[in-house]
């Protein structure tokens, strides 16, 4: 290792100008990064960790600014420096893999236009066919096997995950000395993630590149860099090796973090150890063993009989293929008890939960719901039946309207299905706000005003206004911060236990699985390939299938304690 | 691509007829008869009126009139105007000269909408982009009489750049004047949509993944931000088009333009029938034509937009 650090940051200030006077996002940040190492920033959303990140390369978003401060990489001062120098440094000594891969593609344009693009702006290659030779090969490495046939290809026609390779393979194009990820793979599935991390390790590692990651996870960080930074507020609260931060954090911040983080918690269950609650608000490990003692044996609630939705696709001229989404599922969910679907992306379990809440049709098969075979129910029982039966979505930015305040928004279904007076209707309100912990004031508030767990908060209390017995979560934690994430699942717990509620959890996230599940089903590609309870199916799994899912859980490679 | 392009023009069948019917209602519903008023203030010559009536086929019914007039359309007939002259040679003389004025516009409405458009959108809130607004919101505004009227005297009156009517010829550089009044009001929406456009593309996280890979400002600007903003801009453009070519009435008024919108307009008045549906026949054809190009363009702009296989 040199003498000289290859990126030293200090006391960077990075400040957003807002109506309200400036934003300070970054607020003096210091630290050091040696040639070959690989650096995480662990943090939640707002945290600056992305800020930092862009402020390296100088692509703050809008009209963010640094303030102070100086970012030195590899013996050039980069805060102050010209557009050009700043070219110079960009893709050929920076490399930059971005977090979305939908959105982080022209869609206008080829992939091999984009990845050309690079190599030509960074001299790698001139010349048409050079160029085009060198483009292949970086697809190439980046784990596109068939990259020659395409490069003609545009973004909509690659998967998620191969768009992140192509990503990763502009990122690195210009063999960087630095390559900042950020958030690579957290709009990937678990097993498509770790195929991913492990190809970005690999490639790093064979030239001796440092990478930055940018997560919010932290089993991911710990598993994937020896360096560790946690950042909350705009400050790093502490930094260091990472196994030393996972198994004995200083901060109060980063206790809770590390309390908090599902894959994390798992991990600690099945390593029989124990965390005393004192540590932190809100321990996930305590939710978790608390459920595993209430052992409920209620009556069948919902009863899926092989159940099966074929949708038709439209092809060429006036043919269609038919696609089969659910194929034949099976499942009972008792009363009071929760039943997690897991899967990846595509893998039919939201078309099930669609099925189930009766917004799609089904093609064959029958879901009894307490004794009722639905399919058999009119329009007015279907709609009694949809009252008793309330949905959470994933997104709780796109599932509440901007324009309807909090007190309307909650008290929407029993409008809809004439309950109450209106007095009677905003005790009711004020009743469910209390339920999940949100005070009374933010009801005339609009959904834009509130955070992502509040908002999520309102989305379960709208679901609860009607007393339902059943609530399904369709990926109802997936879009929230970990803390946050904890906190909803707490909620989600406490609520079960005292109004008896059903759940239907669908998530594609396995660490989650574990603290709220008594029994799990995974699917893949529309089928059941393995059910049972939520114990049984982590400590022995039968099938690869889910064994690979358990396996890309980030974090659980790490020995906490051992 | 070939079954897509030949399903969009069989749609155009039941459009065509179905159009054509409805301006053929219309026309024959109008009140007053053509006829009598050919006589002006002299008196009606019974005979001489039945044998017009005759030779118009006004006196058979609604239905007969329409079907003698769209058989005739088959065979390249498009019927006589009352003053003898085949409708055939009045389109050949009116579309033209629309055309040319319609081009010349376009051309305005692209260098100057865009260009300005897309400045400002880079220059957001900058006192260029201010001006361009509170310019734009002027032009929007202002009844295009208003421009036409100030237009005319201002540049061809008193500074002598241009003609201040047209004549019957009608050739390109005469139009040039005409052609930017009528383009004020469209550049004017064009700047603002094209100015939405870029600051909405300039936003996008694949710009900023642009500038990570080493690409120059002006690179990114070309390549990235100007190609996917004109998406929106080019479906403007292309109804746009269709709306010129069916001929600006006002403009064409004001300037003397032996266009089809003045020649349109004369015919309505004078209730000849086979002369409006022949003018809005065609330019039923023209807007269905636009049409299906807007699309094809559409999807040579944004590969995502694939239409059949």
């Amino acid at each position: 290792m040199s003498e000289q650090p290859l990126l030293r940051i200090t006391n960077l200030q990075v400040e957003f100008p807002t109506q309200g006077g400036a934003v300070r996002a970054v607020d003096g940040v210091n630290l050091e990064l040696f040639a070959g190492q690989t650096l995480a920033i662990v943090g939640e959303s707002g945290s600056g960790k992305s800020t930092t990140a862009h402020a390296i390369v100088d692509l703050l978003p809008g009209a963010g600014k640094v303030t102070g401060g100086s970012i030195l990489f590899d013996g050039q001062e980069l805060v102050g420096a010209t557009a050009a120098q700043l070219e110079h440094v960009r893709g050929r000594q920076i490399g930059f893999v971005p977090q979305d891969p939908m959105s982080n593609l022209n869609p206008v344009w080829s992939v091999g236009f984009q990845v050309e693009e690079a190599i030509r702006a960074n001299g790698v290659a001139t010349g048409k066919q050079e160029v085009r030779e060198a483009a292949i090969d970086v697809l190439r490495k980046a784990g596109l096997a068939d990259a020659d046939r395409r490069l003609k290809q545009f973004p909509h026609q690659f998967s998620g995950g191969m768009r992140q390779r192509v990503l990763i393979g502009i990122g690195l194009s210009a063999n960087p000395k630095l390559l900042i990820a950020d958030e690579p793979t957290s709009a990937l599935d678990v097993t498509v993630q770790r195929t991913i991390l492990d190809h970005l390790d690999e490639l790093t590692r064979e030239k001796g590149t440092s990478v930055i990651l940018i997560t919010h996870d932290l089993g991911l960080a710990a598993e994937r860099a020896e360096q560790l930074v946690v950042m909350y507020r705009g400050k790093i609260v502490e930094s260091g090796p990472s196994r030393e931060i996972l198994t004995n954090p200083q901060h109060p911040y980063t206790k809770r973090l590390v309390a908090a983080a599902p894959s994390l918690a798992s991990r600690r269950l099945t390593a029989g150890l124990s965390v005393s609650s004192a540590d932190s608000e809100f321990d996930l490990t305590a939710v978790a063993s608390k459920r595993a003692s209430q052992t409920t044996v209620g009556e069948v609630a919902i009863s899926l009989a092989d159940v099966s939705k074929v949708y038709s696709i439209r092809g060429s001229g006036f043919k269609s293929t038919p696609f089969t989404a659910v194929d034949s599922v099976s499942f009972d969910i008792k009363r009071g008890t929760t039943m997690a679907l897991v899967g990846e992306s595509g893998s039919g379990k939201s078309t099930v939960a669609k099925m189930l809440l009766g917004l799609e049709k089904v093609t064959s098969g029958s879901i009894v719901i307490d004794g009722q075979d639905v399919s058999s129910l009119n329009a007015k029982e279907l709609f009694a039946l949809r009252g008793r039966m309330q949905p959470v979505f994933q997104d709780p930015y796109g599932s509440l309207d901007p324009l309807r305040n909090i007190a309307n928004t909650i008290a929407e279904p029993l409008v809809t299905h004439h309950v109450g007076t209106r007095a009677e209707r905003t005790a009711r309100v004020r009743e469910l706000l209390e339920q999940v912990s949100l005070p009374w004031s933010i009801s005339s508030r609009y959904p834009g005003e509130l955070s992502g767990g509040q908002r999520q908060r309102v989305a379960i209390a709208r679901a609860l206004a009607l007393k339902p017995d059943i609530v399904v979560l369709d990926e109802a934690v997936s879009a929230l911060d970990v803390l946050v994430q904890a906190q909803i699942l707490q909620l989600l717990a406490e609520l079960q236990s005292e109004l008896e509620l059903t759940y239907l959890f669908i998530t594609h996230d396995l660490a989650v699985v574990r603290v709220i599940a008594d029994e799990v089903c995974v699917m893949n590609k529309g089928q059941i390939v393995e059910a049972g309870t939520t114990s049984r199916i982590f400590e022995s799994p039968t099938q690869e299938y889910t064994q690979n899912l358990l396996d890309a859980i980030p974090g659980a490679n790490i020995r906490l304690g051992a | 691509m070939f079954g897509y392009i030949l399903r969009r023009v069989l749609q155009a069948i039941p459009v065509f007829l179905g159009t054509t019917l409805l301006i053929y209602f219309m026309v024959f519903a109008m009140p007053g008869d053509p006829i009598v008023a050919l006589f002006g203030d002299k008196g009606v010559n019974p005979a001489v009126a039945d044998q017009l009536r005759h030779q118009y086929h006004l006196d058979q019914p609604f239905i007969v009139q329409y079907l003698i007039y769209i058989g005739g359309l088959f065979v390249g007939d498009f019927g006589t105007s009352f003053s003898g002259q085949p409708v055939a040679n009045i389109l050949a003389q009116t579309f033209p000269v629309t055309i040319r004025l319609a081009m010349l516009s376009l051309l305005f409405e692209m260098i100057v909408g865009i260009g300005i458009g897309l400045v400002s959108g880079l220059r957001k809130g900058k006192w260029f982009d201010n001006s361009a607004l509170v310019m734009s919101l002027i032009f929007i505004s202002l009844p295009i009489f208003v421009i036409a009227f100030v237009f005319q005297f201002f540049f061809a009156i008193k500074l002598g750049w241009a003609r201040p009517t047209v004549s019957g010829a009608a050739n390109w550089g005469e139009l040039i004047l005409p052609a930017i009044v009528l383009a004020t009001v469209s550049i004017a929406y064009i700047i603002r949509l094209t100015r939405a456009s870029v600051i909405d593309t300039a936003d996008q996280d694949f710009v900023r993944t642009a500038y990570s890979k080493g690409l120059s400002r002006g690179r990114v600007v070309r390549v990235h931000i100007l190609r996917n903003s004109l998406i929106p801009v080019v479906t403007f453009l292309a109804v746009d088009f269709g709306v010129l070519l069916v001929g600006a009435t006002v403009t064409e008024g004001i300037f003397n333009v032996p266009g089809v919108g003045r020649t349109l307009y004369q015919a309505i008045i004078r209730g000849e029938g086979p002369t409006v549906v022949s003018f809005v026949t065609v330019m039923v054809l023209i807007y269905l034509v636009v049409n299906l190009l807007t699309d094809l363009l559409y999807a040579a702009l944004d590969p995502r937009i694939r239409y059949g296989k």
